[in-house]
């Protein structure tokens, strides 16, 4: 079963951080990737550039609306994913638990994969 | 006839929740595994009367289930209502292992289930009834006061999400398990407060839940405690008079079931000694109350050790105003009065009938009949029970006019 975990946290300047911060944060980033490597589970994982260098599209008025920003503008953004592949929500939220963003005062989104795409074909969770 | 729907009856009231518990298991879809257990119990009242009731009642419900639900996996319908297919097919294979003459019992998996930290707590206790017990929608709905098409929904949308989100139906290992059994017995005990006195049938499935956890769990202390609390005060619901609202010292103790207080007694035996958490200390009080049937006394010191250690573990404003009764009785209706002070400022207090019934009843004592006669009148109005509530304004109504 896949699960996708959408990391949220407030997003706070490289200056306001300080090099040692982000270095923890990054040994910490590491070696959790690392972990869900090594225990076989990882399938993809990206971090997330701040939400000041997002752009949004949508459709507006018949004419697609491009505007600088995020979708939502909330105190947390959407930072990064892992997609992971687990037997159950248990063993998801077990990883989930352990993702560094949560010791950051962020939250994690455990949400589980409907259809993904593969070989030429959507493919089922299971 | 009749003897064939009652071991029907039989079967359904002691197989439901292990049935579904084994059918849902595989897929994770508690409502497949309803519907199909509904029909193997709708082909059994048609098919039992002709060709006799089978030896073994539970084996052939699960495999008539089971081929029914492998049908429906198997149905164009399911194909078109899944993204794409062949996983559900894989999914049911599991069941194939279980010999339906020796059926485990996997129930607690499915309590642990409806009671995972991922489904709404509102919702854990009206799935516990009906996917362990078998108790129709509407009847739940009753019970909460809602109108059975939203009860319903909140169902459905709870069982589409264990298995959507592959909430696992297994019992962790001992280390996590302690930490999700506080939820269970918290949604147990949720079953056994929503019946109270105005729905005594409620109260026997919370009881019956109980008793089923604790035996599922064999050593929980806390679980025979819960099993013994919800026993214990059974015993007592057959001392109510249907006319009038008694007060618990004012009972009848011949009026109590004997049966049900020796049975409750064992189980707290069963919860053994040590440290006494929330639901063995609440059971021992049930026990101490029930123990005036032997003794013809109320042991009011006991009562007031088990409220005191009852709030260090689990402090509530139940209990502090029911110790607030207690040391009315024990030193005077002024000590009692001080326990209920700090009490006062609390906003909880203020929408909270008992803190308002007790303060009634001690000012009362004190001999301050005006203020007693406002406590009781607010009292009567947070009162739900319409035979509480009169009862509160008789009390009222007898105060000395001053």
């Amino acid at each position: 079963m896949r699960y996708t975990l959408l990391m949220h946290y407030p997003e706070a300047s490289a200056e306001s951080l300080g090099a040692e911060v982000i270095e923890a944060g990054q040994r910490a980033m590491t070696s959790y990737a690392a972990a869900l490597d090594a225990a076989g589970v990882l399938l993809a994982a990206e971090v997330l550039q701040p939400s000041a260098s997002t752009t949004t599209v949508r459709l507006v008025d018949g004419g697609l609306q491009i505007q600088d920003g995020p979708f939502a503008d909330t105190k947390e953004q959407l930072a990064g994913t892992f997609v992971i592949e687990v037997p159950d929500l248990d063993v998801a939220l077990e990883w989930a638990g352990k993702v560094p963003a949560v010791s950051w005062g962020g939250a994690v989104e455990v949400r589980p994969g409907a259809v993904h795409y593969a070989d030429g074909a959507w493919r089922p969770n299971a | 006839m009749s003897g064939v729907a009652e071991t029907a009856e039989r079967a359904a009231r002691a197989s439901y929740g292990r049935l579904v518990a084994l059918l849902a298991a595989a897929s994770g879809d508690l409502v497949l595994a309803e519907d199909a257990l509904a029909a193997a119990f709708e082909q059994a009242l048609t098919t039992w009367p002709r060709s006799g009731v089978p030896g073994n009642p539970e084996g052939w419900l699960l495999t008539v289930a089971r081929n029914r639900q492998r049908d429906v996996f198997r149905s164009a319908a399911h194909r078109r209502a899944a993204p794409l297919d062949e996983a559900a097919e894989v999914a049911v294979s599991p069941l194939d292992e279980i010999d339906p003459d020796a059926v485990p019992d996997r129930r607690l998996a499915l309590l642990l289930v409806c009671a995972h930290p991922a489904i709404d707590p509102a919702v854990r206790t009206p799935l516990m009834l009906q996917v362990v017990l078998g108790v129709d929608a509407a009847r739940i709905a009753r019970a909460f006061a809602l109108p059975p098409a939203t009860m319903a929904q909140r169902l459905v949308r709870a069982k589409r999400r264990i298995r959507d989100a592959r909430i696992p139906f297994a019992v962790p290992a001992r280390a996590d398990l302690a930490g999700r059994l506080p939820a269970v017995l918290e949604a147990v005990y949720g079953c056994y407060a929503l019946g109270g006195p105005d729905d005594p049938d409620l109260v026997g499935e919370a009881r019956y839940l109980a008793v089923t956890l604790a035996a599922l769990l064999e050593t929980e202390p806390e679980a025979w405690g819960l099993a013994a609390l919800v026993t214990l005060a059974s015993a007592r619901a057959a001392g109510r008079d249907d006319r009038r609202y008694l007060p618990l010292d004012r009972q009848d103790p011949r009026s109590w079931d004997a049966a049900l207080i020796a049975e409750g007694e064992s189980y707290l035996r069963r919860a053994g000694p040590g440290p006494a958490g929330r639901f063995r200390l609440e059971a021992a009080v049930q026990a101490v109350h029930c123990d005036r049937a032997r003794t013809g006394v109320t042991d009011w010191t006991a009562l007031r050790t088990l409220y005191r250690a009852l709030l260090l573990v689990a402090p509530s404003l139940g209990a502090r105003t029911a110790l607030a009764g207690v040391v009315g009785r024990l030193d005077g209706a002024q000590a009692g009065l001080a326990e209920l002070d700090p009490l006062a400022a609390a906003p909880a207090a203020s929408g909270f009938q008992p803190y308002w019934a007790v303060r009634a009843h001690l000012l009362a004592a004190a001999g301050r009949p005006a203020e007693a006669a406002d406590a009781y009148a607010r009292a009567a109005t947070l009162a739900d029970d319409g035979q509480v509530r009169a009862y509160l304004l008789e009390r009222r109504a007898a105060l000395p006019s001053g």
